[in-house]
C-alpha cells in the first residue's frame, strides 16, 4: 500500500526519526510502563524494540521500502503473579498507539472459551472469539491448556488448528497473545511446534527482587490512597523476607492480598480507638502494628522454636 | 420500457448505486458497530420483496470492534453463495427500537432476470396485479 501513502519523498531526501518519534506519541506510553510497572527489565526492553520497529518500519514505508507487517504475536511465560496479564492489558494500547492495532482492545480468553464439549462445537465457538478480538489483542490465559497430550480425543487441537491459521492469515487483524507457566508452557510447545514458529516473541517475565516488591507496594497503596508509615515499610520488607522463603509465593499477587488483609487490620484497629477523633492522615496511614500482625511474622517464629 | 436496466435489485440501502467495494462495505459496517448494533449475514435465492426473512448465515454477531471479523464471514458466504443475493443487517437492540437499523446488499447473481407483472382477472373486469420474480420459476438452488 505504499503507493496510498501520501508523502513519498526522494531517495536523496533525508528523514528525522526524533521529529517523528516525538510525533507519534510513543515516549508517553514508554514513560508511562516505567512509571506504573517496577522492574520487568526484559519485557521494557522488547516493548521498546517493537516501537523501535514499527517506527523505523513507517519511515522506511516513506522511501517506498516496502516490508512485510511484522507479526507480533507474543508468548509470556513467567511464574505466578509476575504481571503477565497486566502487561497484556498493556499491550493493546500500547499497540494502538504505535498503530498496529486499529482498535487496540484485549479479549482475554481461557480453554473454556475456545473449545467446544462435542464434535462440531469448537469451530465456531473459537472463530466468534477470533471475530471478537479483531482490531486489537487476543490474550490466551493458561495456553498450555489448550492442548491435553493425555487424551486423544480432545477438541483442544482443533482450536489450536484454527487459532494457527488465523496467526498466519489475518496477522493485519489481530494479536494474540499466550500466558502461562514457563515449563507448561515449554512442553505446550513441544508437542505444537507450528505454534511456536509462529510466534515471533517469546517474553519472560523475571520473579521480582524484594526491593521491587516493596516498591510494587507503595505503588499499589497510592492508587488506593493509602501510604505506609516509615516504620511500616520497614516492617513490609521484612515481612516480604519471610514470606519469600514459604511456599506459594505468587509475586506481586501475594503482595495484594497481603495489603488487603493490612487494611483490614487498619480498619480494626482505627474501630479499637474510636474514642479518638480521626484526622485523613489516619485513614491514610497503614502502621508498622497492622503489618506486624501477620501471621507470616508468628508462624516464622513457631518454625524457628520448633527447629 | 426499461426504467431498470439490467433488472438489478433495489432492496435496502445504496441498491441503486454500484456495487459497493469491500473498503466500503467495512466503513458502513464500521458506522453499524459504532453505534452497537449488532450485524449479520444474511442470504436468498428469492428476493421478492415480501420475503423479510432471509437464511441467515451462522449468528448474527454481537460485541464485535472491528469489521475484519464480518469482512471475514462476508467472504465465507460469498464462497459458498455466489450466485445468492448476501446482505448485511445491523440490529439496534435499543428498548423502544428494536428493528433492523442498516440493510444493504454486499453479491448479486451474476445474471439478474428481475420481476414480471401478473394480472389476474376476478369478479368481473376488475384486475388484481401483483409481480413475480421470474427467477422462482426454478427450484431451490438452481435459480441463478
Amino acid at each position: 500500500m505504499s503507493e496510498a501513502q501520501p508523502k513519498t519523498i526522494p531517495a536523496t531526501d533525508q528523514v528525522d526519526l526524533e521529529a517523528e518519534f516525538k510525533a507519534s506519541n510513543i515516549q508517553e506510553v514508554l514513560d508511562k510502563l516505567d512509571r506504573e510497572l517496577i522492574g520487568l527489565v526484559p519485557v521494557k526492553t522488547r516493548i521498546r524494540e517493537i516501537a523501535a520497529l514499527l517506527l523505523v518500519d513507517r519511515l522506511r514505508k516513506r522511501f517506498e521500502l516496502t516490508s512485510e507487517t511484522p507479526t507480533l504475536h507474543m508468548c509470556f511465560t513467567g511464574n505466578p503473579g509476575t504481571g503477565k496479564t497486566t502487561v497484556a492489558m498493556r499491550m493493546g494500547e500500547i499497540l494502538k498507539r504505535l498503530g498496529y492495532v486499529r482498535e487496540g482492545h484485549l479479549v482475554t480468553v481461557t480453554r473454556d472459551d475456545l473449545v467446544g464439549q462435542y464434535i462440531g462445537h469448537t469451530a465456531p465457538k473459537t472463530k466468534e472469539v477470533i471475530k471478537k478480538a479483531m482490531g486489537g489483542v487476543l490474550f490466551i490465559d493458561e495456553a498450555y491448556y489448550l492442548y491435553k497430550p493425555e487424551n486423544e480425543r480432545d477438541y483442544g487441537q482443533e482450536s489450536i488448528e484454527i487459532l494457527l491459521q488465523v496467526m498466519e492469515n489475518n496477522r493485519d487483524d489481530l494479536v494474540v497473545i499466550l500466558a502461562g507457566y514457563k515449563d507448561k508452557m515449554d512442553r505446550f510447545f513441544q508437542s505444537n511446534p507450528g505454534m511456536r514458529s509462529r510466534i515471533a516473541h517469546h517474553i519472560d517475565f523475571p520473579d521480582y527482587r524484594p526491593e521491587e516488591l516493596v516498591a510494587i507496594a507503595k505503588l499499589m497503596l497510592a492508587s488506593q490512597n493509602y501510604h505506609f508509615s516509615a516504620e511500616a515499610e520497614k516492617a513490609f520488607a521484612e515481612y516480604l523476607k519471610l514470606r519469600m522463603k514459604m511456599e506459594h509465593f505468587a509475586n506481586a499477587r501475594s503482595v495484594r492480598n497481603a495489603l488487603d488483609r493490612a487494611r483490614l487490620r487498619q480498619a480494626n484497629r482505627l474501630f479499637g480507638s474510636k474514642a479518638r477523633a480521626l484526622t485523613k492522615d489516619d485513614l491514610m496511614t497503614l502502621e508498622a502494628e497492622d503489618v506486624l500482625a501477620s501471621r507470616v511474622f508468628r508462624e516464622g517464629r513457631l518454625d524457628q522454636d520448633r527447629a | 420500457m426499461m426504467t431498470n436496466p439490467g433488472n438489478r435489485l433495489t432492496q435496502g440501502q445504496f441498491s441503486f448505486l454500484p456495487d459497493l467495494t469491500d473498503a466500503q462495505i467495512t466503513a458502513q459496517i464500521k458506522w453499524a458497530l459504532q453505534h452497537g448494533w449488532a450485524v449479520s449475514v444474511e442470504y436468498t435465492d428469492d428476493p421478492h420483496p415480501r420475503n423479510t426473512y432471509w437464511e441467515m448465515f451462522g449468528n448474527p454477531m454481537f460485541d464485535l470492534k472491528d469489521p475484519a471479523g464480518i469482512l471475514m464471514e462476508i467472504n465465507n458466504c460469498r464462497k459458498t453463495f455466489p450466485n445468492h443475493y448476501i446482505r448485511v443487517t445491523a440490529f439496534n437492540s435499543t428498548r423502544g427500537t428494536e428493528s433492523p437499523a442498516m440493510s444493504f446488499l454486499v453479491n448479486r447473481p451474476k445474471k439478474e432476470p428481475g420481476f414480471g407483472l401478473v394480472r389476474q382477472e376476478v369478479d368481473g373486469r376488475s384486475v388484481r396485479y401483483t409481480i413475480h420474480s421470474y427467477a422462482t420459476d426454478k427450484a431451490e438452488m438452481e435459480r441463478y
